[in-house]
């Protein structure tokens, strides 16, 4: 969590190029409290890297709290948005498909579907992984944003 | 009353009890200047250069304790003052450092003198702050000293629209205390943490007290010394801790680390119980880290907890201010008996007697340890020594007995030479009955000589000692050890006239070329109470720093003088810096 203000962004992503840490991805919105950022981070590393991170990032001023979600029983989701490339040979494959993965196709064109597909980045992989890679236009995936089960995170 | 955003700041930074700005006019910040120009409270040292504004500011900060602020414009001005910014950062040294900038509508416009100095020093700042409206004026500066001041100190930017200094409200009411839910600095170590220490303390039968610079800036010398005489323990400190404990005191190794004492590096290596207090392990202090202090259990006392586990795991953590953590400590140590540690001494005393400082004289020629060892003499060892970066501040540390804290003000963190004239000056306008010496070398000073001016307009009087040896010394001894004597770009030929050059700029210049006339030289300038005096002296152009821990190598495999002139060094050591 971190004040939503302008810069803070930018602060905790300076803070991984600065010090080496990579990102596997972020996402960042507004929470209830308009004043306050909740910013989901997925990154790599050992048991030490990981406390370095959550360290350096507890000491940026704009920093209200730092979890370790995966220390932490939680949820993560994550959203993919795919353009699939469909004609009549392949188009009742990509709706079993589609069916089979909890889909949703949000668009339909002559020869494309705009497909949406929540969960987690193991099942937006495969989902992926099952298609045929040729047929796949357009990949926007959201990265993933998670919070702690219990009631105080 | 109305009053305009530049009044408001200078209101705000009056509330803050500033004496001194350090700064360079500019075109974003006129309105600025315009309301420092009317008022009397806070004087304003013009600088020649904006580096020298913010290391003026840092040896400001470092003498007197309290928040050193510079203010400069726009563009170039802010991009001048990023080194001494960075410097202040590694250092931990409580900063407010003011930015004009274009008028806002102009952001983003590549307006003239523009830069977005707000991510330019995102990553040598503790903290910054671009200010969008008069109204967060005085309580965005009430943050900043709170956050450069407090917890692990450190520089603050503030960066503010020249439309934002000109526009007026009514005069707001100075915010009295300062609450951030995201800042929130820890003062006092968790309980059971200092029980876990303290058994580790009593049970230690080879233990060693490591101090580093958070005993200086946590005002913590007098516990720290409390804390060290009541356990007997051995103590030694690094290159910003000197100072926090007496040098001259017999529980004192000397400093440890690449240039420190055979014994505080033994001592180090051979330990069963490592206590840091206010320091953070760096690899000035490691030396290779996968051979340091091998057989230790380390209690680490830190302010910042990033700073543990960083780069050496700690058994005992203690998060907290190095003051209050030594205080539980002590009461908790108090009427407890600790181990026999009889033993250890008589193995220290023994590392002590290979006398690791010695030197050779050589007729003739005059060494520079001779010259911090007279130094020290004349001065009685009670002025205030900045230096600037390369052997002569090794050697100002190891000969200069640093016997109270805020006496030695160098750039220890991010070496920058340059540092030294310009921190003299503010270490002289912070304590200005004490005697102030520059200890610096020919390439060093002349990073910094335009602050010469300076230092005559405001009476600044110091003295510098330069150790003039021809060769940017430490490269030139990293050359012969690890690059076969292959001297590349290290000498630096047509050097000027140092003793004019200073009579040029109002002040003494004295050259010394024999080693007689050493001490008579630096009781002269001494005497100069009012004149800053340029002591320009010739040493020995191949002397070395010893003793050394070469790249790559552990603290128990240390190059002594006179017994191992020629290091060496590994493929991975050559890697290092």
């Amino acid at each position: 969590m971190l004040e939503n203000e302008a810069g803070a962004l930018s602060r905790v992503s300076g803070l991984f190029s600065a010090r080496g840490f990579n990102i596997e991805s972020l996402t960042v919105a507004t929470t209830n409290d308009k004043t306050l950022s909740r910013m989901t981070i997925v990154s790599v590393g050992d048991d030490g890297v990981i406390e370095q991170i959550v360290k350096q990032l507890d000491k940026l001023i704009d920093v209200v709290k730092v979890t370790d979600l995966t220390a932490t029983e939680h949820v993560e989701r994550e959203l993919l948005l795919v353009k699939i490339d469909v004609n009549p040979n392949t188009q009742a494959n990509i709706d079993r498909k589609i069916d089979q993965f909890s889909g949703k196709i949000i668009n339909v064109s002559e020869d494309t579907y705009l497909v949406e597909i929540a969960g987690q980045s193991k099942k937006i992989n495969d989902f992926l992984d099952s298609l045929d890679a040729s047929k796949i236009l357009e990949v926007s995936r959201t990265g993933v944003t998670g919070v702690c089960q219990r009631r105080e995170g | 009353m109305k009053l305009n955003g530049a009044q408001i700041l200078v209101q705000s930074l009056k509330n803050e009890g500033v004496d001194y700005i350090f700064g360079y006019p500019g075109g974003a910040v006129l309105h600025i200047y315009d309301a420092l120009d009317a008022q009397d409270d806070i004087k304003h040292i013009l600088v020649r250069h904006e580096q020298g504004a913010t290391h003026a500011a840092d040896g400001y900060a470092r003498t007197s304790g309290k928040t050193g602020v510079v203010l400069v414009t726009s563009g170039p001005g802010i991009t001048n003052a990023v080194t001494g910014i960075a410097t202040a950062h590694m250092d931990s040294i409580p900063m407010v450092v003011i930015s004009g900038q274009v008028p806002s509508a102009l952001i983003g416009n590549d307006a003239f003198q523009e830069v977005d100095a707000v991510g330019i020093t995102r990553s040598c700042v503790k903290h910054n702050f671009l200010i969008k409206d008069i109204n967060q004026i005085s309580s965005t500066i009430k943050k900043a000293f709170h956050i450069a001041s407090t917890g692990r100190p450190g520089p603050v930017l503030i960066d503010i629209p020249k439309d934002i200094t000109i526009a007026q409200i009514d005069e707001p009411a100075y915010a009295d205390v300062t609450d951030m839910r995201s800042y929130q600095p820890v003062v006092d170590a968790e309980p059971e943490q200092i029980t876990k220490a303290a058994e580790l303390i009593l049970s230690a039968k080879q233990p060693i007290i490591y101090a580093g610079g958070g005993c200086v800036i946590g005002n913590a010398d007098q516990e720290l010394r409390e804390f060290t005489r009541e356990l007997n323990f051995p103590i030694t400190q690094t290159l910003m801790g000197l100072g926090a404990y007496p040098a001259k005191d017999e529980l004192f190794l000397g400093m440890l680390g690449m240039h420190g004492t055979y014994e505080a590096n033994m001592s180090m290596h051979d330990s069963d119980c490592v206590i840091a207090v206010g320091a953070r392990f760096d690899d000035r202090i490691t030396a290779n880290i996968s051979k340091f202090c091998p057989t230790a259990k380390i209690i680490h006392i830190d302010i910042d907890p990033s700073s543990i586990g960083k780069n050496v795991a700690a058994d005992v953590p203690l998060v907290g201010e190095v003051k209050s953590v030594l205080k539980d400590l002590i009461q908790a140590l108090k009427g407890k008996k600790t181990a026999d540690i009889s033993a250890w001494w008589l193995q220290i005393n023994e590392w002590r007697s290979v006398d690791s400082l010695a030197y050779q004289t050589k007729e003739g020629v005059i060494k520079p340890q001779t010259v911090i060892e007279t130094l020290y003499e004349v001065t009685k060892g009670e002025a205030i020594v900045t230096s600037d970066v390369g052997q002569h501040q090794m050697w100002a540390a190891q000969y200069y007995h640093f016997n109270k804290p805020r006496r030695w003000i160098n750039s220890g963190g991010l070496g920058t030479m340059g540092f030294g004239l310009p921190a003299a000056m503010g270490a002289k306008l912070a304590d200005p009955g004490r005697d102030v010496a520059c200890v610096t070398g020919e390439g060093s000073i002349q990073m910094m000589l335009q602050e010469l001016s300076t230092m005559l307009q405001y009476n600044t009087p110091v003295k510098i000692i330069n150790l003039n040896n021809g060769y940017l010394g430490m490269v030139r001894q990293w050359q012969e050890f690890f690059y076969e004597k292959r001297y590349a770009m290290s000498y630096m030929d047509a050097l000027p006239d140092f003793v004019k050059l200073a009579e040029s700029y109002g002040h003494i210049g004295i050259k010394v070329e024999k080693e007689e006339d050493l001490k008579p030289a630096l009781i002269e300038a001494f005497k100069q109470k009012d004149r800053t005096v340029f002591l320009d002296i010739m040493t020995d152009p191949s002397e070395n720093v010893f003793p050394m821990i070469p790249a790559g190598a552990g603290h128990n495999e240390m190059l002594l003088a006179g017994r191992d002139e020629m290091a060496s060094t590994n493929d991975e050591g050559l890697n290092l810096v």
